[in-house]
C-alpha cells in the first residue's frame, strides 16, 4: 500500500494524578505534563513497522488541536512518520467532528489505512475509529494485539472480552490499536535534529468545511468519590476473620 | 417519553450479563419503555432470555445468518434501520459494545456518550474520564437521538420474571462484506466469568512467571472466583489478555476482589473502584493498592497465598 495514516492526540501523559479544577469547570493542565496518547504511539509505531517491512510507502502522522500539539507531531516525526499535518483549532473537539476531519484527510491524501489508538487516556472515549469507519463504509477493527498483511487485506487480531478474536478485513481500513501490540521506539537526539527539517502543515480547521457534530454539552467536573482506607490485618488467620466479619466467606 | 432500544450482547447460546445491566440502566430514565434488540442467525433461547428481564417491553429478535457471529460493520446499519422508533438505542461498555455503538452513532450523525454510570435526565448522564479521576456530567442535545454505552459496573442486572413478547424484525439494510470472521480463541473457561463473578482474585507482576500462577488459580478455586490480572502480568505472558482489570482491560464490580502482588496503578484501581470489599495482598506496606482496601495484609505472597488457600479448607 501507499500511505497510511496516524492519528496522534496531545493528553495529560499517564503518569500525572490528574486533578479536577475546584471551579468544577474541568481539570487542571497548566503546567502539566502533555504526551502523545500511549495508544496512539503505539499505532504509530505499527506504521513505521508496516513501511520499514515494505508494506507501505509513507506515513503521515495528523493531529487535531492547539498550536501546542506541534510538539507531539515532532516527537512523531523523530520517531520516523514522513510528513505530519496539524489541523489546529483552539476550542475542544469532539469525536464525531474528529472523525469527519480525518475522513476529509483520507480522501486530500489518498490514504489506504488508518491506524488509530483505540481510546484517548483523556476523554476515554473508545469512538474515533469506529466512527471513522462508518463515515468511510470502510471495515474496522479495533482493539488489535497482532496485525498482518496480504495484498488487498490485512488478518487483525483482536483483544475482545472472551478472548482474541481474528477478522479478515478488505483495504482500506481503519484499525484501533491496544497495548500489546507492540513495544514502541525510543527517540533519540539525531532523530530529534532530523525532525526538525520534516514538513509540518498546518491547515486551520476552518478550511477544511467539516460540519460540526450536535454538541454534548459538558455540565460540571467532579472528582470520584474516593474509597475509604479500610484496615490492615497481621496474618492470615486476621484475614479470614475479617472476611467472615463481612460475610464474605 | 423515551423509548430506548438495548442491544443485547450474547454468545449464540446465552446472554451476556451486560445485557440485564444496561436493561438497568434504561429503566432509569423517567417513564421510558425498554425495547431489546437480539441479532444473531438463530436466536430464540437468547430472546427468550431478555424477554424475562424486568423492565423489558418487547424483544425484537433479528435473525439473519451474517449476525453470527457479531461484527460491528454489519449489525450497525441494521440497527440504524430500527433506530427511528426509538429516543435512545444503548449498549454495553464491554467489547462488543465500544466497538459497535460509535459506528451507530456515526451513520447517524451524532456524537456518542461513553460508559454511562449515572443517568440524571433522559438526555443527562455522568460517566468517567481521565482513568476514573473525574467524572463529567454531560448533556445530550435534546432533539437528537442518544446513543450510549452503559458502564456495566455501575448497574445490578435487571431481576428475571417478566414474560416480555418477542417479536421477529426484519430490517431493510445493505450489508457489507468488507469484513469476515475468522475464529475466537478463548481461555478455558472451566472458571466464572470475570464480569459476572462475584468473587474476583487478581494477580500481578510479583507472581513473576506463569508456573507461579497456580498459587492464584488454587485459591481461585477455593473461593469460586474468577481470575483477574493487572497489565503487567498480561504483558509478561504469566495470564491471558482478557483476564486484565483496568482502564484498557475489564472494569468490574464484584463482592470481593482480592489482589495479589498488584501495586494499584490508577489505570488498575479505575478497574475495580465498584468493588463490594477489596483485599490486598503485597509485600510493601507503602503500596497505593492499601489506599483502596478494605483489608490490607502486608506479607510475601508466596507464604500467604498457600496458607490462606489451606486456611479455606
Ligand atoms: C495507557 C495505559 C493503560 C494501562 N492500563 C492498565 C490496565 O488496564 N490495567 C492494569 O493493571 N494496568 C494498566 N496499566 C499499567 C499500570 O500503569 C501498571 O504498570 C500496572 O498495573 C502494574 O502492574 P502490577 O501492579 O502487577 O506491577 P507492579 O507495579 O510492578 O507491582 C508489583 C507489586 O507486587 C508487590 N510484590 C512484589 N513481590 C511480592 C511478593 N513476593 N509478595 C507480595 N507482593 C509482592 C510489589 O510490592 C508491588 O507493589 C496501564 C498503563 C498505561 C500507560
Amino acid at each position: 500500500m501507499e500511505k497510511i495514516l496516524v492519528g496522534l492526540k496531545r493528553v495529560v501523559d499517564y503518569n500525572v494524578r490528574v486533578q479536577v479544577k475546584s471551579d468544577g469547570s474541568g481539570v487542571e493542565t497548566d503546567g502539566v505534563k502533555m504526551s502523545i496518547n500511549p495508544f496512539d504511539e503505539i499505532a504509530l509505531e505499527e506504521a513505521l513497522r508496516i513501511r520499514e517491512r515494505g508494506d507501505a510507502n509513507e506515513v503521515v502522522v495528523v493531529s487535531i488541536g492547539s498550536s501546542e500539539s506541534q510538539q507531539q507531531l515532532r516527537t512523531g516525526l523523530a520517531m520516523g512518520a514522513d510528513r505530519a499535518i496539524l489541523v489546529e483549532t483552539a476550542s475542544s473537539t469532539d469525536a464525531l467532528t474528529v472523525a469527519r476531519v480525518f475522513r476529509t484527510i483520507i480522501d486530500r491524501e489518498n490514504a489506504d489505512l488508518v491506524i488509530l489508538g483505540k481510546q484517548a487516556i483523556d476523554d476515554d472515549n473508545s469512538q474515533t475509529g469506529q466512527m471513522l469507519a462508518a463515515l468511510w463504509g470502510r471495515p474496522q477493527a479495533t482493539f488489535a494485539s497482532e496485525l498482518t498483511f496480504d495484498g488487498t487485506t490485512a488478518k487483525v487480531t483482536r483483544e475482545v472480552d472472551a478472548g482474541l478474536e481474528t477478522l479478515e478485513i478488505d483495504l482500506p481500513a481503519v484499525i484501533t490499536v491496544d497495548l500489546r501490540l507492540n513495544e514502541p521506539r525510543y527517540v533519540k537526539l539525531p532523530d530529534i535534529m532530523k525532525a526538525k527539517k520534516k514538513p509540518l502543515d498546518t491547515i486551520p480547521l476552518a478550511d477544511l468545511g467539516v460540519d460540526g457534530a450536535p454538541e454534548v454539552k459538558e455540565t460540571a467536573y467532579k472528582p470520584p468519590e474516593g474509597r475509604q482506607r479500610g484496615i490492615m490485618v497481621e496474618d492470615v488467620a486476621g484475614l479470614v476473620a475479617a472476611l467472615n466479619d463481612k460475610g464474605l466467606l | 417519553m423515551s423509548k430506548v432500544l438495548v442491544i443485547a450482547e450474547h454468545n449464540g447460546e446465552s446472554l451476556n450479563p451486560s445485557t440485564a445491566k444496561s436493561v438497568s440502566c434504561a429503566t432509569q430514565i423517567d417513564g421510558a419503555t425498554v425495547d431489546v434488540a437480539v441479532f444473531g442467525s438463530s436466536v430464540a433461547g437468547v430472546a427468550q432470555e431478555a424477554a424475562e428481564l424486568n423492565g423489558v417491553a418487547r424483544v425484537l429478535s433479528v435473525e439473519r445468518e451474517e449476525n453470527d457471529p457479531a461484527i460491528a460493520a454489519i449489525l450497525a446499519p441494521q440497527i440504524v434501520a430500527l433506530a427511528g422508533d426509538y429516543s435512545h438505542v444503548f449498549g454495553p461498555s464491554t467489547t462488543f459494545g465500544k466497538d459497535l455503538m460509535p459506528r451507530v452513532a456515526a451513520l447517524l450523525g451524532v456524537n456518542q456518550i461513553s460508559d454511562i454510570m449515572s443517568v440524571e435526565g433522559s438526555h443527562s448522564f455522568k460517566r468517567p474520564v481521565y482513568a476514573g479521576n473525574a467524572i463529567v456530567s454531560v448533556d445530550a442535545p435534546a432533539d437528537s437521538i442518544v446513543i450510549a454505552t452503559v458502564r456495566t459496573a455501575s448497574y445490578q442486572a435487571a431481576d428475571r420474571g417478566n414474560n416480555a413478547p418477542i417479536e421477529a424484525a426484519s430490517v431493510d439494510a445493505e450489508l457489507p462484506t468488507h469484513t469476515r470472521f475468522v475464529e475466537l480463541r478463548t481461555g478455558s473457561s472451566d472458571r466464572p466469568d470475570l464480569q459476572a463473578a462475584a468473587r474476583v482474585v487478581s494477580g500481578g507482576r510479583a507472581l513473576a512467571s506463569e508456573e507461579n500462577f497456580e498459587l492464584i488459580y488454587k485459591l481461585a478455586d477455593k473461593l469460586g472466583a474468577a481470575i483477574g490480572s493487572s497489565r503487567a502480568a498480561v504483558d509478561a505472558g504469566y495470564v491471558p489478555p482478557e483476564t486484565q482489570v483496568g482502564q484498557t482491560g475489564q472494569i468490574i464490580a464484584p463482592d470481593l476482589y482480592i489482589a495479589i502482588g498488584i501495586s494499584g496503578a490508577i489505570q488498575h484501581i479505575t478497574g475495580i473502584k465498584d468493588a463490594g470489599t477489596i483485599v490486598a495482598i503485597n509485600k510493601d506496606e507503602e503500596a497505593p493498592i492499601f489506599e483502596v482496601s478494605d483489608i490490607g495484609l502486608v506479607g510475601d505472597l508466596f507464604t500467604v497465598v498457600p496458607e490462606l488457600t489451606d486456611a479455606l479448607g
